[in-house]
């Protein structure tokens, strides 16, 4: 099987105000791969993950140099439409934000504005979405309920549905299970194998045992930069650098 | 020393105690002054009369209550969208440099006596509904007639009155969204505009509702700005271009001059609007709690 | 493969039309935002460009004559001034003493609630019905009469609410460090409020203060009901006396000089100008404070 680049990014810098967030980011991210972001908290791994569906655009004093590019066009550039982007690279968030409407509203929300408007066809994203999601069997009895009542876990995954229902390509998650408990967290770990199959996956996450057990590339980030990016396994049984060493025993962070 | 404190402490309770007790001392004067005329006459009579004629024993105050429905109806319909847009305006996409001078103005607007609206309205609204609006009528109804005293007039300067209610409350709650509904919504590839009138207004619902009930209350309540322009007709109008009477109006033009039954009668009216202002503020303090649990 | 790929985020005709739909939304929303700014302006404009013209100095100082046709408003800014005055002196401590018991005493309990509830409600009355309340119960049950002290209780009824959510949310803002450090040292509750907690909100109790004034100098139908309209120049606190918005109320409705009545109209919306730019510097200003502390 080849290895295709989903989303190459090239010398990549991030500035908020005077504050450069980000230096000289250079990354590959592999189609149907889960790659894992990790890093001490403010080393810019969630910042870098933002502005690969351009959600950096929401601050006010952001500003980007650099390229990114999505299946080989620059997402930055005048012709990359913002809303296309943000449909095809879905983005799951630390805090679990279902919209405080019923469990099928969530779902169907981003193929109505997208412009589906039968109800057999959303039923049928609906459901599929969530078989996705692995939450089908404990919700579809209550598909009409507020999804405020759902657990954390639940939430979390109906989040995941609501990005499959816009069909993206490449999901990014932004330390999805850290506002859960272990259980629902191994059954968003599960999920993360069952996805990859058909989804680029880009994954924060301050917990490296789960960057070990999900991923197939991680890249250590410190303060703004790469330091090393590499097969999870090469990173966690032999990295290159000092650094991510350290960081991987441990011994700081 | 612990006495002193003592003292102390009770001298501030019943100062905290004095607005309570303020309303039950008006309730209590209000029902006193005006019940017994109303259970006289009858609450149907009163309520469904359409006969207003105090000096002949004649107390149906069916004219008035319609005269403030209308206005009102007609303050909310001009009002409540213009009110709901600008809060959105503020709470989602003005930039700070703008808000900074247009909340001071919302704040200013809400601080211009009632009675300088009426009387900016007598010398604006009116005249153009004579000289302006009725000519553009007569073109398809040659019978259209307006003095300018009008429904449109009390509702067009009511609907500039409740504004800053509608405005401020429905702009907090705008703000008090979560941004990570927000944030939900744009990584769906929702633009700002589907974002806010499918997650953010949704959300805020509680608020904006509630804001929409309290600028009802304020345009039921206000009296000075509606008498100088509505034209006090106590008559049941028939369009808006139309002089009605209000509650409000009448009581403060015939308190006055009335006979003591007269004034029973005003302070049945009084009865009437009170717990219409009543029922109002308890379905706006409902309509938070309610939502707001959510 | 890859083509489909990079064909999906260009830029596609078919978004744009969804485009125009938001655009006309987006119009409507700037509109609304404009028109309650255009809405303030054009009032205040209309008043100061017709009034400013016949402000002299002797408008001031000279008695009005022939029901206000001529004259100046000498005794009607006494009545203002006099009238305010009475109703802060009676509303400020009952206010602020309240809102201490609140913030600083008070456990959530039934009474609080019931206490935080009348409040809210007293401030919901509209003011035609204190009218009719300082009416029956000043004027006639206690017998004061038409007369400043009437209206002044009326009118502390009023600007009550105002006073104590202000002075209440101001003490909420310092620190419980601050109170902690002067118990610690020894002193007693009531020495720590009065030395350290009503000192560092002082500002917000003004804001609660300045507010009311405005409330109070801008109310027109309580005061009609419970002071009177008198002309003449109050000598003592029993006497009857017309306010400024009074006094706007009658001219326009009596029609009696288009002059005069722009000149008082101007005085009155100068003066809420200038109230309403105090009170935001001071919120500004307890805002910032509340921030470095924060």
């Amino acid at each position: 099987m080849v290895n295709r680049t989903k989303i190459k990014v090239n010398s990549l810098n991030l500035f908020y105000g005077d504050f450069q967030a980000l230096i000289d980011i250079n990354m590959d991210i592999i189609e149907n791969k889960v790659t894992a972001l990790i890093g001490p908290s403010g080393c810019g791994k969630s910042t870098f993950l933002r502005t690969l569906n351009r959600m950096n655009d929401l601050i006010v004093n952001a500003r980007i140099e650099g390229k990114v590019l999505l299946d080989e066009l620059d997402i930055y550039s005048e012709k990359c439409d913002l809303i296309q982007l943000r449909k095809s690279v879905g983005m799951v968030f630390q805090k679990p934000n279902p919209f405080p409407k019923t469990v099928y509203e969530n779902v169907a929300y981003g193929p109505r504005i997208h412009g589906i408007k039968e109800k057999s066809k959303l039923d049928e994203i609906v459901e599929k979405s969530l078989r996705g999601a692995a939450l089908w069997d404990e919700v579809k009895d209550r598909l009409n309920r507020p999804a405020l009542g759902l657990s954390g876990g639940q939430q979390q995954r109906l989040c995941i549905a609501r990005c499959l229902a816009v069909e993206p390509d490449v999901l990014l998650m932004d330390e999805p299970t850290s506002a859960l408990d272990p259980i629902s967290t191994l059954k968003i770990e599960d999920l993360l194998e069952e996805l990859k199959k058909n989804y680029t996956i880009v994954i924060v996450t301050h917990n490296m045992q789960q960057a070990g057990r999900v991923s197939d590339y991680t890249s250590f980030f410190l303060n703004g930069e790469i330091i090393e990016t590499d097969l999870t396994d090469n990173i966690f049984s032999k990295p290159r650098d000092k650094r991510t060493e350290d960081y991987i025993t441990g011994r700081f962070g | 020393m612990k006495k002193y404190e003592k003292t102390i402490e009770i001298v501030l309770l019943i100062s905290a105690t004095v607005a309570t007790l303020s309303v039950f001392l008006i309730t209590f004067f209000i029902f006193k002054e005006g019940l017994p005329l109303l259970l006289d006459y009858g609450i149907t009579n009163f309520v469904f009369g359409k006969d207003w004629a105090p000096t002949n024993g004649k107390y149906g105050a069916f004219p008035m209550i319609a005269g403030s429905v209308s206005v009102t109806v007609g303050a909310l319909v001009i009002g409540v969208p213009a009110g709901i847009a600008c809060a959105i305006f503020l709470a989602e996409i003005a930039p700070k440099s703008v808000v900074k001078f247009l909340k001071p103005a919302v704040e200013l607007l809400a601080g211009i006596p009632s009675v300088v609206y009426g009387f900016f309205g007598l010398s604006v609204f009116v005249p153009m509904i004579r000289n302006y609006i009725l000519p553009m009528v007569q073109k398809w109804n040659p019978n259209a007639y307006t003095s300018g005293y009008s429904i449109l007039g009390g509702s067009m300067i009511l609907a500039i009155m409740i504004l800053p209610t509608i405005i401020n409350i429905s702009e907090n709650s705008i703000r008090a969204v979560p941004i990570e509904y927000k944030q939900g919504s744009l990584a769906l590839g929702a633009s700002r505009f589907e974002t806010i009138a499918k997650v953010i207004l949704p959300a805020a619902k509680s608020g904006v509702v509630a804001s929409v009930v309290l600028g009802m209350g304020r345009a039921v309540g206000e009296t000075m700005a509606v008498i100088l322009i509505t034209g006090n007709m106590p008559k049941v109008p028939g369009n808006v271009l139309d002089s009605v009477a209000t509650l409000t109006g009448t009581i403060a033009m015939e308190m006055g001059y009335a006979t003591p039954t007269h004034q029973k009668a005003l302070f049945a009216m009084g009865i009437v609007l009170f717990v219409f202002i009543m029922l109002l503020n308890m379905m706006a303090t409902c309509t938070k709690r309610k939502l707001g649990g959510e | 493969m890859v083509e489909m790929g990079m064909s999906k985020i260009i830029t596609t005709n078919k978004k744009m039309k969804i485009n125009i739909k938001e655009k006309l939304w987006y119009f409507f929303i700037y509109l609304s935002a404009l028109f309650t700014l255009i809405a303030l302006l054009s009032i205040i404009g209309y008043i100061l460009m017709n009034g400013a013209k016949h402000i002299h100095w002797e408008f001031f100082v000279k008695e009005p004559s022939s029901m206000g046709r001529e004259g100046g408003i000498f005794s009607i800014i006494v009545g203002t001034l006099y009238l305010t005055l009475v109703s802060i002196v009676i509303a400020t401590p009952i206010g602020v003493a309240g809102a201490i018991y609140l913030t600083e005493y008070a456990k959530e309990n039934r009474l609080v609630r019931i206490i935080r509830f009348g409040t809210e409600t007293l401030a919901g009355i509209p003011s035609i019905i204190f009218g009719l309340f300082g009416f029956v119960f000043f004027v006639v049950f206690l017998g004061f009469r038409w007369s400043i002290l009437s209206g002044g209780l009326t009118l502390a009824m009023m600007i009550l609410p105002t006073l104590l959510r202000a002075t209440e949310e101001s003490l909420k803002t310092v620190p419980q460090s601050y109170r902690e450090g002067s118990l610690a040292l020894g002193a007693t509750k009531w020495q720590t409020i009065m030395k350290v907690v009503l000192p560092s909100s002082v500002s917000g109790i003004l804001t609660g203060l300045i507010l009311g004034i405005g409330r109070a100098v801008g109310e027109t139908a309580a005061v009609m009901l419970t002071a009177g309209s008198s002309l003449g120049l109050p000598k003592s606190i029993m006497d009857p006396a017309r306010t400024m918005s009074v006094h706007l109320y009658l001219l326009a409705s009596e029609g009696l000089s288009k002059e005069k009545t722009f000149a008082t109209a101007t005085v009155l919306v100068i003066f809420v100008v200038i109230i309403n730019c105090f009170a935001n510097i001071l919120a500004n200003k307890y805002m910032k404070k509340t921030k470095v502390e924060s």
